[in-house]
């Protein structure tokens, strides 16, 4: 049987299509002002891709901040929901996950079946999330992938001790004022991020191994970051981004 | 769309009563001047039966606050007080009330005038200078009754020191009304009070009744008369009826919630501007909000009133309200609820209003998911100011919680 799951995010939209438990294949498209649309677009293109038909899809679930907008799905459920799925089905060891992504950062304890037993968000501000991230990018003209290369170059981060996306930008822009090198300013924004999120995860039980998920995971400065704060290494696959299109395909399995 | 006769059921038929006694109470308050009564603002927590048992009409501010939130006000009233240069920090029941003052802006025209402020620290300590200001503002006498707050114990020193005051709290009266205090009628204040007290427990305990007669947003109704009129014969008459309406439906078997799978307890006030979304939202789940800390604040510390002896006894039981004690003694009083009232999960408001109830939340949640073992959830909000909610962030929060919650099931070991 095959399934789908369409993860619409405040950036991108991302599509995984699942068949007996093996990942056929994933997509991730921008979200744009339409999100029912990308969410179509993007589940039309990776079937396409796949040589699929729509049809043969059995069942579709949607997640993230659009899963309302996705109209042919048979059922919307939370991202919270869909990455403690999705990082359970690629590793079932995991015991916490760490999502970060355009516009909030989340972390979730899985039990050993795979159901989220507690989890905590971000409160109403971009800080310690991929926008963050975005905008100092902008602020640093660097391209936001290089941005990881980049900071593990550094010796000596510098300390953004903002945590306000606003105010960390002015900071960031006298930093460049004063000279100080780029890769040590885009360290210390790694170090921002990844403060902001641990903080947020130690409300939580958190227990190893600990996976990171969401378009920042990869983002390997952050992950560095992240594990020395957590004094333990975090798993980061190749399908970090699409974690929660998976997933939904996961769950969309039990719809049956 | 017309409603079904099922939805007709779920309605209260007390709330019509309900509104036009708060009607006819804001009438009273707003011809005071005309009738030659005092009025006195006091603070919600405060002790209203001195004033009931002196004639004089208590006005509630915090009352108001929840009206400019239910009403949608209330973002804009708290950037006027902004204007004025009051912190966005600030309580937004007190920026509300501040603004409201000085523009005669608000719901029904804005609140009598005072004759006197009544002020009791009991529920925070942002009171003290927000019946300062008001005092200042309206050139009235402002009585300060000051209650320490109590960790474990109310212990010697400080049982004496709030008994004091009451004596200072009468004398207050007398001298801003001109005549004694009758301590007959206030004898018979404080029996009513308690009276209706009591009553207002028994409402909120129909919710222990499976599926649950009412909802917490049914009780954020309620409550007004409670907090406002309590020490009268209206708010026992209302109460008896009411907890007959509440009988009536436990054994008719009218659910508030269609389907009634999950049952929560709420921490916190309520979103005011938020109540039929919120309600809506955790419906469409099958999940009733069943009880709540908020609503029992008004009848929680009633086991210290001595009824022969309220003006002594009311030193401990207004010191001793729910805002006033120390985190692990919130805890136990969530800890009973969520066993009394048979709860599969706790919603907690994190307030930025409201720092004395927010305070803490993370260290209580922890012990309950510790020593009940049931999921929670924290929403990010704001009483008040709109400006501080984000509805598809809360929407993914409850989601995700109700979620969490349906891949536990129901309650284990409860038959359903």
């Amino acid at each position: 049987m095959k399934t789908a799951g369409i993860d619409i995010g405040s950036i991108t939209a991302k599509a995984a299509v699942l068949e007996d438990g093996v990942i056929l294949g994933t997509r991730v498209g921008f979200t744009g002002y339409n999100a029912g649309m990308a969410g179509r677009k993007v589940f039309e293109e990776l079937t396409g891709e796949l040589g699929l038909e729509a049809s043969s899809i059995a069942w579709i679930v949607s997640t993230g901040y659009g899963r309302n907008s996705v109209e042919f799905a048979h059922k919307s459920m939370t991202e919270i929901i869909c990455h403690g799925a999705g990082a359970h089905f690629l590793d079932p060891q995991v015991r916490t996950v760490v999502d970060v992504g355009g516009q909030d950062s989340k972390a979730l304890i899985l039990d050993e079946s795979g159901k989220v037993t507690d989890f905590v968000m971000n409160d109403k501000c971009a800080a310690g999330t991929g926008r963050f991230l975005e905008v100092m990018a902008r602020a640093l003209e660097v391209n936001l992938d290089d941005f990881g290369e980049i900071s593990l170059r550094s010796e000596n981060p510098a300390k953004i001790s903002s945590i306000c996306t606003v105010f960390a930008e002015s900071e960031v822009i006298s930093l460049i004022s004063r000279g100080e090198q780029r890769e040590n300013i885009i360290a210390g924004i790694h170090d921002s991020v990844a403060s902001r999120v641990y903080a947020m995860a130690q409300r939580l039980a958190v227990k190893a191994p600990i996976m990171m998920t969401g378009g920042v995971a990869r983002n390997i400065g952050v992950v560095r970051a992240l594990e020395k704060r957590f004094g333990s290494p975090i798993e980061v696959t190749g399908h970090a981004q699409v974690n929660g299109a998976i997933g939904a395909a996961v769950l969309a399995c039990s719809l049956r | 769309m017309p409603q079904t006769g099922a939805e007709k059921k779920r309605k209260f038929r007390s709330a019509k009563r309900m509104r036009e006694i708060m009607t006819e109470y804001y009438i009273e308050a707003k011809t005071a001047d005309q009738t030659g009564k005092k009025v006195a603002w006091i603070t919600s927590g405060g002790p209203v039966e001195p004033l009931i048992a002196m004639d004089v009409i208590p006005v509630y501010p915090e009352n108001y606050g929840a009206m400019i939130g239910a009403s949608h006000m209330g973002s804009d009233l708290c950037a006027k007080a902004e204007a004025l240069g009051y912190s966005t920090d600030l309580c937004s029941y007190a920026r509300a009330d501040i603004a409201c003052a000085l523009e005669d802006g608000g719901p029904i025209g804005g609140l009598p005038k005072p004759d006197m402020l009544v002020c009791c620290n009991n529920i925070c300590g942002t009171v003290m200078k927000w019946y300062e200001i008001q005092a200042r503002l309206f050139d009235v006498p402002l009585f300060i009754f000051d209650t320490p707050f109590c960790h474990v114990d109310f212990a010697g020193e400080a049982r004496r020191y709030v008994r004091t005051q009451i004596d200072e709290y009468i004398g207050f009266l007398e001298g801003v009304c001109g005549k004694k205090f009758d301590i007959d009628r206030s004898r018979e204040v404080g029996r009513l009070s308690l009276k209706g007290q009591r009553l207002w427990q028994e409402v909120l305990d129909a919710a222990a009744h499976r599926p649950s007669p009412m909802t917490a947003f049914d009780a954020f109704f309620f409550l007004a008369l409670i907090v406002t009129l309590r020490g009268t014969t209206k708010v026992v008459d209302f109460y008896t009826e009411l907890l007959e309406e509440m009988k009536e439906r436990v054994s008719q078997g009218i659910s508030a919630v269609e389907n009634e799978r999950y049952r929560l307890l709420w921490d916190n006030l309520p979103v005011w501007y938020r109540l039929k979304w919120l309600s809506d939202t955790f419906a469409a789940h099958g999940a009733c909000l069943v009880a709540d800390t908020y609503t029992t604040a008004w009848c929680g510390s009633m086991k210290y009133i001595d009824e022969n002896n309220f003006i002594d006894s009311m030193a401990e039981a207004y010191t001793r309200i729910y805002l006033n004690i120390g985190v692990d003694e919130m805890a136990k009083t969530i800890f009973e609820m969520i066993d009394k009232y048979e709860v599969d999960g706790l919603v907690m408001h994190s307030n930025r209003s409201c720092k004395p109830y927010s305070f803490g939340q993370y260290d209580i949640m922890r012990m309950v998911q510790e020593k009940k073992g049931i999921p929670c959830m924290m929403l990010e909000s704001h009483m008040v100011d709109e400006r501080s909610f984000s509805e598809s962030q809360a929407l993914t929060r409850i989601d995700a919680f109700m979620e969490v919650i349906s891949q536990r099931g129901p309650r284990a070991g409860i038959a359903r």
